[in-house]
């Protein structure tokens, strides 16, 4: 069952991260919940969403076991804010960060990992 | 860039959002622009319990019916814009956003409201995310059983360092003065919380650790002795600074930033009115936003019909 309240697509197993990944070159997939920190990275990633036609975007709670996929994902070791945002490309990590990010933060890493 | 809107609204927090209900439902032609998140400092109080006629509800909960509220009656909203250039002295405002789109409008509310104030000291973007948050609501739990300091000396921080204690075994709250600004309730539910210890007159000036924050170092600004103080965790709570840089020389202001307004929340440039967070005032609450964004908004209006009404009478007198 879906946690989040966002306009974009809610990720609910480990099963269906993986199967994404692996079907879409670059995805990026923000964990987190409906606070603060976690919200505003929602709502730039709805507007990359209808700009951004080379990158998948999807959300996932933190608090489904589910998620323990990222949360235990080697890039994500020592984070301690929410959410943790994950971008993978080819199904493999190739970025991820912890806490609030910025537009320009999150289009500059989108730059540089999946291309303008 | 044809269309003139009859209002243009700068911010889309509590007092932004206010103000486009009230002009959209008052069939003024809005438009909010805004550079961050809708809902501002809003979505930054997970829980709300004093607002008026509400029980109990979020910071989020609140913009999202805001939000909806304003397009339901017409409103336009443009969000995670970034504006290069304000021309605000003709009685036809104008706004150049960073990407060239130019909108033009008859008045325009400034309702940039507020961010958090930063230390700005070495080590600080480095842990972000990593040992240092700004959010207890979000991040408590990952300091479950550390220990953490707590910069500052407000409500928000005393308040926050008391739910830290649900987490951490040991809140030690930095302040740089010997008082709290907190109101008494907050200052003793901390003092009498066992949990808590004070470092008082003392700031921060480092944040120390290799892959993972190890220590700070604390600096008494008494005596000018630092040392460095092992913890694994800190939040920092040392208020707000407006938004408003971009405005400096545009609208008066005062030493801190903040927009001089008169009760009908005019700025010193005709036309332009401001409201919320980045103005000058002493309390900052959701209803004080909504309040300033409601006052704005009816003053707009005004304004609107007064230019409309020129125009009108210009284009009807023979020359």
């Amino acid at each position: 069952m879906a946690m989040l309240q966002t306009g974009l697509q809610e990720i609910e197993t480990a099963e269906e991260l993986k199967n994404v990944i692996n079907e879409y070159e670059n995805v990026m997939v923000c964990c987190g919940r409906m606070g603060p920190m976690c919200i505003p990275v929602y709502e730039a990633m709805e507007e990359l969403e209808e700009e951004r036609e080379n990158v998948k975007f999807f959300t996932m709670a933190f608090d489904s076991p589910e998620s323990d996929i990222i949360k235990g994902d080697p890039a994500c070791a020592g984070f301690m804010g929410l959410p943790f945002t994950m971008y993978y490309k080819n199904g493999k990590t190739a970025h991820a960060t912890s806490s609030i990010q910025s537009m320009d933060q999150i289009k500059t890493v989108l730059d540089e990992k999946f291309g303008k | 860039m044809d269309e003139i809107f009859d209002v243009m609204i700068i911010g889309a927090g509590a007092a932004g959002l206010t103000a486009g209900i009230y002009t959209s439902r008052g069939k003024l032609s809005t438009l909010i622009l805004n550079e961050g998140a809708i809902g501002g400092q809003m979505v930054l109080t997970n829980e709300v319990a004093n607002y008026p006629g509400v029980e109990k509800t979020t910071g989020y909960h609140i913009a999202s019916v805001m939000k909806k509220q304003a397009k339901d009656f017409g409103c336009k909203i443009k969000s995670n814009i970034k504006i290069d250039e304000y021309h605000l002295t003709e009685p036809v405002k104008k706004v150049k956003l960073a990407d060239g789109r130019e909108f033009r409008a008859y008045s325009v509310i400034m309702a940039p409201g507020g961010r958090p104030r930063s230390l700005n000291i070495p080590g600080e973007d480095k842990f972000k995310g990593t040992g240092i948050s700004y959010c207890a609501t979000c991040d408590g739990e990952f300091f479950t059983d550390k220990e953490i300091v707590v910069v500052g000396g407000g409500n928000s921080a005393l308040e926050e360092a008391v739910a830290l204690t649900n987490f951490a075994t040991k809140v030690t709250i930095v302040h740089q003065f010997d008082h709290f600004q907190a109101f008494e309730h907050a200052v003793e539910e901390a003092r009498n919380n066992p949990r808590i210890e004070f470092v008082m007159e003392s700031s921060l000036t480092a944040f120390r650790g290799d892959q993972k924050l190890e220590a700070v170092t604390i600096k008494n600004l008494k005596t000018g002795e630092t040392y460095d103080y092992p913890v694994q965790g800190a939040f920092i709570f040392i208020g707000y600074l407006p938004n408003t840089e971009s405005l400096r020389g545009l609208v008066d202001m005062n030493s801190a930033g903040e927009i001089i307004v008169s009760p009908s929340m005019q700025t010193s440039e005709e036309g332009v009115f401001a409201a919320g967070d980045s103005i000058v005032k002493r309390y900052r609450q959701i209803t004080t936003a909504v309040a300033d964004g409601t006052i704005a908004a009816l003053s707009a209006a005004e304004h609107v019909a007064g230019v409309k009404k020129k125009l009108q009478e210009a284009v009807l007198t023979p020359a």
